[in-house]
């Protein structure tokens, strides 16, 4: 079942995966992944990379068991504490990697796509650091709803280009980013931002954050003496979660949970879940599920979660889903936001949406893995980001945005 | 005619093939219908139509908006498919432009059976590269449509040679590395691609593609190259004009001067 040796040299992971892009590309393709070979097998680059991991990023972050969290969903949940890298989320592992690659490659510019903003921060922080130029893809309706992520970039030196075309989103800055790639890649490395595309960067990007897995699996042997029953990860493009599961996969014992964005329910035909509500297809340069209709044109996603809000998934999740060794399913906005409300109040953590479905699915299968087990479940969770983008968004939901009232002295309790 | 007669006609004439391009259902089915055949008409000698796809990344804006304007008209595969039969029955030869997967949800092999039947001589795939083409390949051998895959400026001599290989008809050589849309010059990487194309294959014609828009650059064009490949120009007059006569009429008067181009190559 463990498939240490896919993707194959072409980046299929079965039939899915591949090469699905202009043939402008292919060299810039080919170049990135006989970089990537190199570096891959370089000690120095290796080196490099532990090292900023280590002293800038914060990596490796805790393994947390979460007791309060615990006793409320009825299972051991260790929590990997992605949320406490710097930028606040796993993505700073990717970003950090591929802004080497791109030195190593001598490209002194970097592209990059985003939704919300957080891999657009998290590529401006590596430009910054690395001192690269930095130009970043967001689609315009994403920088209305994003105003300080727009900031945050542009104040860490980034060139932020609103997108105009489509539907303005994450799917229509791809297709800009990969625009300017095809015109600009002999002095650009287009730093794709979750372990989806075309190959090598589901491949490189699932190597990059790969140290989650690593991390939580020898992390959790250490805290219980064994490992965990489940793993379980939100699923946008696939990195946080591709990230965790990695290192489990050849471990048969472990069940593999990606938790994919239901938005209002996938009956609803309002969500982004692309393996559990998409069908098998080709998107922005791979083979894999995508939300498409009847001609396979694509469909727009929704969810409260703009990380998770993305019509496709990387190809290897398509993979682990098709041969039966992960199990994806969908969380609601509603499911996601009560998890997100459980762990502030048991736990003192405000965690990103995104991970808020990570945890909402783990409380959905800890009875069914108590059942099964018959004793107390231990789940790894990764809570692959922090919830300080999010204030506004689940202030909103909660409704807890009003104007605080003026409070009269003397009338405090 | 055959793409290969078209290209042998066209040499036999010592001038180049002018290839226009027109997204399928752009404004509106009828509409796009009347503007290729007026496009052949006016001295294009085959029609390229573009199925509308939702994520064109080989496109520039002009002909992102024109696929953005006939989707959200509603056009689906199978207008196209008509839109192709309507052309084809004039006898225009005509050939399909279109991103991969639209082809892969309708069935491979079933679309190049009803493309086939819908008269379409070829096929362009540009976000379909060999390598990942095998069931392609197989299905456009049984129903006989030329394959036209693209080669650029990046290719490397063993990519270009094993790319032509798997073309009939024509192969589509990208004259810079960007995306489609009118230049104010033609790029001066295309004619060494084509010097190196023809060193793969001397007799597979070439046709060139990107940032082509009027009649000089066509004659330019068509001074080293097979085929002159013109799109976004000739959408923009349909997209830019006051109203539909206006629009059809600039749509003449640019093919008939385009034809002019190809037919005066300047080398
Ligand atoms: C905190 C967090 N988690 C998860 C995601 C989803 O991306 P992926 O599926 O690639 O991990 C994002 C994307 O913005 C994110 O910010």
């Amino acid at each position: 079942m463990s498939a240490p040796s896919l993707p194959d040299l072409a980046g299929h992971f079965g039939r899915y995966g591949g090469r699905f892009v202009p043939e402008a590309l292919v060299r810039a393709l080919d170049e990135l992944d006989a970089a990537y070979r190199s570096a891959k097998t370089d000690p120095v680059f290796q080196a490099e990379f532990e090292s900023l991991l280590v002293n800038y990023a914060g990596v490796p972050s805790l393994l947390y068991r979460a007791e309060r969290l615990s006793a409320a969903v009825g299972a051991e949940i260790l929590l990997k504490r992605e949320d406490l890298n710097h930028t606040g989320a796993h993505k700073v592992r990717n970003v950090l990697g591929q802004a080497l690659l791109a030195k190593r490659m001598g490209k002194p510019r970097v592209i990059a796509e985003t939704g919300a903003g957080q891999h657009g921060v998290a590529s401006a922080t590596a430009a910054a650091l690395l001192d690269l130029e930095c130009v970043v893809y967001m689609g315009e309706t994403d920088t209305e709803r994003q105003a300080l992520n727009v900031a945050r970039m542009r104040m860490l030196g980034a060139t932020v280009i609103p997108v105009t075309n489509g539907s303005r989103t994450l799917k229509d800055a791809l297709n800009e980013a990969l625009r300017d790639w095809v015109a600009s890649v002999d002095s650009t490395h287009y730093l794709l931002g979750t372990a989806a595309g075309p190959h090598p960067f589901p491949e490189i990007v699932r190597d990059f954050v790969g140290g989650i897995g690593i991390e939580a699996r020898a992390q959790c042997f250490e805290l219980t003496g064994r490992l965990p029953d489940a793993v379980a990860a939100c699923v946008g493009g696939g990195s946080n979660a591709i990230g965790i599961f990695h290192a489990f996969v050849p471990d048969e014992s472990v069940e593999l949970y990606g938790f994919e964005a239901g938005g209002d329910g996938v009956e609803t035909g309002r969500h982004a879940a692309s393996i559990t509500g998409g069908s098998s297809g080709v998107l922005h340069g791979a083979r894999t599920y995508v939300l498409q209709d009847d001609d396979g044109q694509t469909v727009e996603s929704h969810s409260i979660s703009a990380g998770l809000d993305y019509p496709g998934v990387g190809p290897e999740h398509a993979w682990l889903h098709d041969t039966g060794r992960a199990t994806y399913e969908p969380v609601t906005d509603a499911e996601a936001m009560a998890a997100f409300h459980l762990l502030c109040r048991t736990e003192g953590i405000i965690p990103a949406i995104e991970s808020a479905h990570a945890l909402a699915g783990a409380a959905r299968i800890a009875p069914r893995l108590r059942a099964e087990l018959g004793r107390t479940p231990t789940i790894v969770v990764n809570l692959s980001g922090r919830g300080d983008k999010d204030v506004h968004t689940a202030g909103a939901y909660f409704g807890i945005l009003d104007p605080v009232e003026t409070i009269v002295p003397g009338e405090q309790e | 005619m055959s793409i290969a007669d078209v290209f042998a006609k066209a040499k036999a004439e010592n001038r180049s093939v002018l290839i226009g391009c027109m997204p399928a259902g752009f404004p509106t089915v009828e509409d796009s219908i009347a503007s290729m055949i007026a496009m052949h008409e006016a001295g294009c000698d085959v029609i390229e139509v573009e199925l509308p796809y939702s994520d064109p990344v080989m496109d520039g804006p002009v002909i992102q908006k024109a696929s953005d304007i006939a989707l959200a008209a509603g056009v689906r595969t199978r207008d196209t498919l008509k839109i192709i039969e309507a052309v084809a029955r004039t006898g225009a030869p005509v050939v399909l432009m279109t991103y991969w997967n639209p082809i892969e949800k309708y069935g491979v092999n079933a679309f190049a059976r009803d493309l086939a039947a819908a008269g379409a001589t070829g096929m362009i795939t540009p976000d379909l590269i060999p390598d990942e083409a095998a069931e392609w390949i197989a299905a456009s051998d049984e129903h006989r449509i030329d394959r036209t895959f693209l080669v650029s400026p990046s290719s490397t001599d063993e990519r270009i040679a094993m790319t032509v290989a798997q073309c009939r008809g024509f192969v589509y050589a990208t004259a810079l590395m960007g995306v489609t849309g009118a230049r104010t010059s033609v790029s001066s990487q295309a004619p060494e691609l084509v010097d190196r194309v023809r060193h793969a294959d001397p007799h597979m014609p070439v046709g060139v593609g990107l940032g082509v828009g009027n009649g000089a650059q066509a004659a330019e064009v068509a001074g080293f190259a097979d085929g002159v490949i013109v799109g976004s120009a000739l959408i923009r007059s349909v997209l830019e004009a006051p109203d539909r006569a206006t629009g059809l009429s600039r749509l003449r008067t640019l093919s008939a001067e385009l034809a002019e181009g190809v037919r005066n190559p300047r080398n």
